[in-house]
């Protein structure tokens, strides 16, 4: 077994050898180096020809059509694209936007953006479980509410929102339902068909792609505007312009194709790995999984330890690479913001850890950062003022803290 | 992050981990921080008669760095006068652990937790203790 063991596959997944494979043929001479704008000779005809089927597999992959996706470098990017173009785009019949606390950076940075520049935005709290629910939404829908912008699934818990009933409430007032699904597509079903959500963001490296590619989906029926971030010459149907990075879509798309037809497989045994994990771990006292136990991904699990403190948790466990909720690390001392909007105290929150696990985790694996973790945890425990005052029964909110 | 090796050692191998007994009269405790900042240090001394420490005992809620600074200040203060150990500056056991700037206040912590403990054995004793401008 190789040391550290890796169990943070939704921070990124190392490319699968089968699409770095793919990726390798599109750059030489030798290999598919075109410019898939390229109308006037063979180079270029094959490379669109390979983007083309990349765009197949990604639209495939979701049940959309091909000319509903636009490349992007990530879903970082397609955040921005998809929330700021419709805002801009929309901005005549309302400057509302509706959203949650947690989600990613690039949604919660594009809105805060937004309102710099006069749109007002609506932060949802997700309830105790992490799951911000349809009703909420419809209760915080004004007649100016022009976005909706939610995660499917929530990259620090793993916990699932209702997408398909948000899109009902969504269409049924015609505003636009963006969704950020870099967690969710490859690890979740999703049908695009059916689901009546109009733009969604996907990133290659959560599903065993590369780095720096990603996609947006823009909805044909009915018809989704969007108002361009990136000027040029015009790329994808004036959507994002720049010239596309072949081999990177190759990758993407290669990325998608393997795993839509390994996902049910895959789910089944990572979600077996995942039980075989938290069984070896739960019987410890005071340990506690954050979000929903139900309504969630296989592959992400996050965890309070209470009464000791994550980052050094971390350290002892260096031979396992997993992420901390805390981000004492940077040197704010601020827990979490998704932990916190989920309404756990700061003293759990510090104590988290999040283990993800993903297409290369074995049993052996999970079975020694299982025993690692408990070692560790009765290490620090062993270590910590607070255990001591928890087992002679103290309480510890009762407590007058001299806060710094 | 990157640790020095100092800050591995004393992480690893913390020395004098314990509890004493706080209500006895020969010693002090000093309990800093706050469970919902990340950091709570509880730091113990012995003392005799002449005002020496005999022993210290130490327990860290926090990150490695909060760990190794008050593991490295119990060995410090052990055999130092009550009044030599409160002058014990953070900025001495950051240098000796040379911690980042970002890890700065884990040695802070520590220099809090010593002062607590002294002025606790001093009130202990009926000794005047020196009021500090509140921080
Ligand atoms: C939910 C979510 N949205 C957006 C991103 C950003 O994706 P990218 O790294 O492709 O920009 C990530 C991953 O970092 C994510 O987990
Ligand atoms: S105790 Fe938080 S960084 Fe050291």
């Amino acid at each position: 077994m190789k040391l550290p063991i890796y169990l943070d596959y939704s921070a990124t997944c190392p490319v699968d050898p089968r699409v770095a494979k793919k990726m390798a043929d599109q750059l030489t001479m030798e290999g598919n180096f075109g410019n898939p704008a390229s109308r006037s000779h063979l180079f270029g005809w094959k490379a669109e020809e390979a983007v083309e089927d990349a765009r197949r597999h990604v639209a495939e992959l979701v049940n959309a059509d091909p000319r509903e996706i636009v490349w992007t470098s990530g879903a970082t990017e397609s955040d921005n694209l998809a929330i700021k173009g419709a805002a801009h785009f929309y901005q005549g019949k309302g400057k509302h936007i509706i959203t949650s606390k947690i989600e990613h950076k690039a949604v919660l940075d594009t809105c805060r953006q937004l309102e710099r520049e006069g749109f007002e935005v609506t932060y949802l709290n997700p309830r105790e479980d992490g799951i911000v629910y349809p009703e909420q939404v419809e209760e915080a829908m004004r007649d100016d509410t022009i976005v909706v912008s939610l995660m499917h699934v929530n990259n620090e818990i793993g916990v699932i929102n209702d997408i398909a009933a948000i899109g009902e409430l969504c269409r049924a007032r015609k505003v636009i339902f963006h969704v950020d699904a870099a967690q969710s597509a490859g690890r979740l079903p999703i049908d695009l068909a059916e689901m009546k959500v109009d733009l969604m963001s996907f990133s290659a490296h959560k599903m065993y792609g590369p780095k720096g590619i990603g996609a947006l989906y823009v909805r044909r029926k009915p018809r989704v505007r969007l108002e361009a971030q990136m000027h040029g010459g015009g790329h994808e149907r004036g959507m994002r312009s720049g010239t596309l990075a072949t081999h990177q879509i190759v990758g993407m798309g290669e990325a998608a194709r393997l795993v839509k037809e390994e996902m049910a497989a895959e789910s089944k045994r990572i979600l077996a790995l995942r039980d075989r994990f938290w069984d070896q771990i739960k019987d410890m006292e005071e340990v506690h999984v954050n979000g929903s136990w139900e309504q969630r991904v296989a592959g992400i699990l996050n965890v309070s330890f209470a009464f000791v403190e994550g980052e050094s948790l971390i350290m002892s466990l260096k031979d396992l690479a997993i992420s901390s909720g805390s981000a004492c690390t940077s040197a704010s001392l601020e827990p979490s913001y998704v932990l916190r909007a989920l309404g756990v105290n700061d003293e759990l929150a510090h104590s988290s850890l999040r283990f993800s696990f993903g297409r290369f985790t074995t049993e052996h694996e999970v079975d020694t950062a299982a025993a690692e973790v408990r070692k560790a945890v009765e290490k620090l425990r062993e270590l910590s003022p607070l255990w001591d005052m928890y087992k002679d029964g103290i309480d510890l909110n009762t407590i007058e803290w001299a806060a710094h | 992050m990157a640790y020095s090796d100092k800050v591995i050692d004393h992480y690893e191998h913390p020395r004098n981990v314990g509890r004493m007994d706080d209500k006895a009269e020969n010693v002090g405790t000093g309990m800093v921080g706050a469970p919902a900042c990340g950091d709570v240090m509880r730091l113990q001394i012995q003392v005799n008669d002449n005002g020496v420490i005999e022993d210290a005992k130490f327990k860290t809620y926090g990150c490695g760095s909060a760990i190794a600074s008050s593991s490295l200040l119990t060995e410090w203060v052990k055999g130092k006068t009550i009044d030599e150990a409160e002058q014990i500056k953070n900025t001495a056991i950051a240098e000796e652990l040379a911690l980042p700037p970002v890890k700065i206040h884990c040695s802070v912590l520590a220099e809090d937790a010593i002062k607590a403990a002294v002025r606790n054995i001093r009130e202990k004793r009926g000794e005047a203790v020196k009021e500090e401008a509140a921080e």
